[in-house]
């Protein structure tokens, strides 16, 4: 089945989007609307750990909806990713795994990236377009 | 999918991208040199290390969690145990034993019988109040306050001041957790 990502959310540990990568036509939002979104998610996040019936929850992993599935992937360090794709997109949690990786490689390892701001590294956006191709995301459910 | 299972300290090491050990030293002794030079006084060359080991260790975190797969740790014994048995072998290529517990579980010692940043190292009698592995305490810290721990990791023991081995004191200050303005009684 074709990986039909829309797009990618990376969010720092205060719920700042730091990065929003747009695949799609469709759903297609300007710079103020993707940083609300974030704080959105950011927030939801939040009140569904202190919801949540299980002890020690961390918060929601999948959403699904009528018309997207949105992931979300949150490290012990509290940066957020999560990807709004089509539903029934498979191996969507080997691909947080691997641009999480991406990031502690290509960002954080960048001495000239601020920690928790925006993500401008040219390195890291090669390597995530690499990464999101079709074919590729498909080899990640091995 | 089922979570990936925490890898052994040795199966990280062996997986990542290794550099020669005398460049690593090298170069670690021409940071400290250059410091030293710059700075003149001892007290201030610690805590410059210790501030360049900070803001490693804050950016170093993500790269561990990444690579081994750990969980969440469940208290803090677990976190000086992870820190010595994965963490030091990951990074340094060597383990430490984690020892001298405290009452409440805040406070261990990590001891080092091997430390590559001091091979072929001697301290001058105008160094002696150097401590010239400062940079793996800040590391430590910074890599513990990114995940919500506040700690002190202060150097017991020094090979290179005349000891027997390398000890660490690592100390819990506070765990502090992410704060979200949702308060229930507010």
């Amino acid at each position: 089945m074709a990986a039909a990502i829309y797009s990618l959310f990376i969010i720092n540990k205060s719920g700042g989007l730091i990065f929003y990568k747009d695949y799609g036509s469709t759903g297609r939002m300007d710079t103020n609307d993707s940083l609300r979104l974030a704080s959105l998610w950011h927030s939801m996040h939040a009140i569904s750990q202190q919801l949540s019936p299980t002890v020690g929850c961390s918060g929601i992993e999948l959403l699904q909806a009528d018309t997207f599935d949105l992931h979300c992937f949150q490290s012990l360090t509290g940066t957020k990713f999560f990807v709004v794709c089509e539903p029934g997109t498979q191996h969507m949690e080997n691909l947080l795994k691997l641009i999480y990786e991406l990031y502690t490689d290509y960002v954080l390892k960048n001495p000239f990236y601020e920690m928790e701001m925006p993500i401008r590294c040219e390195l890291f956006d090669i390597n995530l377009s690499q990464a999101t191709q079709k074919d590729r995301v498909a080899l990640l459910g091995r | 999918m089922a979570p990936l299972a925490p890898r052994s300290g040795d199966a990280v090491f062996a997986n990542v991208e290794r550099v020669n050990a005398e460049l690593f030293t090298l170069t670690y002794g021409a940071i400290v040199r250059q410091l030293l030079t710059d700075l003149e006084e001892v007290e201030e060359v610690n805590k410059q290390l210790d501030q360049m080991g900070y803001n490693i260790g804050i950016r170093l975190i993500d790269e561990f969690l990444a690579k081994s797969n750990v969980s969440r740790c469940v208290d803090f014994k677990e976190t000086a145990d992870v820190i010595a048995k994965v963490g030091l072998k990951m990074f340094l290529g060597v383990t430490a034993s984690v020892t001298n517990w405290d009452v409440d579980g805040t406070s261990c010692s990590l001891v080092l019988e091997d430390n590559p940043l001091v091979d072929f190292v001697e301290l001058p009698d105008t160094c002696q109040g150097l401590y010239y592995c400062n940079i793996l305490s800040g590391v430590i810290r910074g890599a513990l306050e990114m995940v919500s721990m506040k700690t002190e990791v202060t150097w017991v023991r020094d090979m290179l001041r005349g000891d027997d081995a390398y000890e660490l004191r690592l100390k819990l200050l506070k765990q502090v957790p992410e704060e979200y303005p949702y308060k229930d009684d507010e």
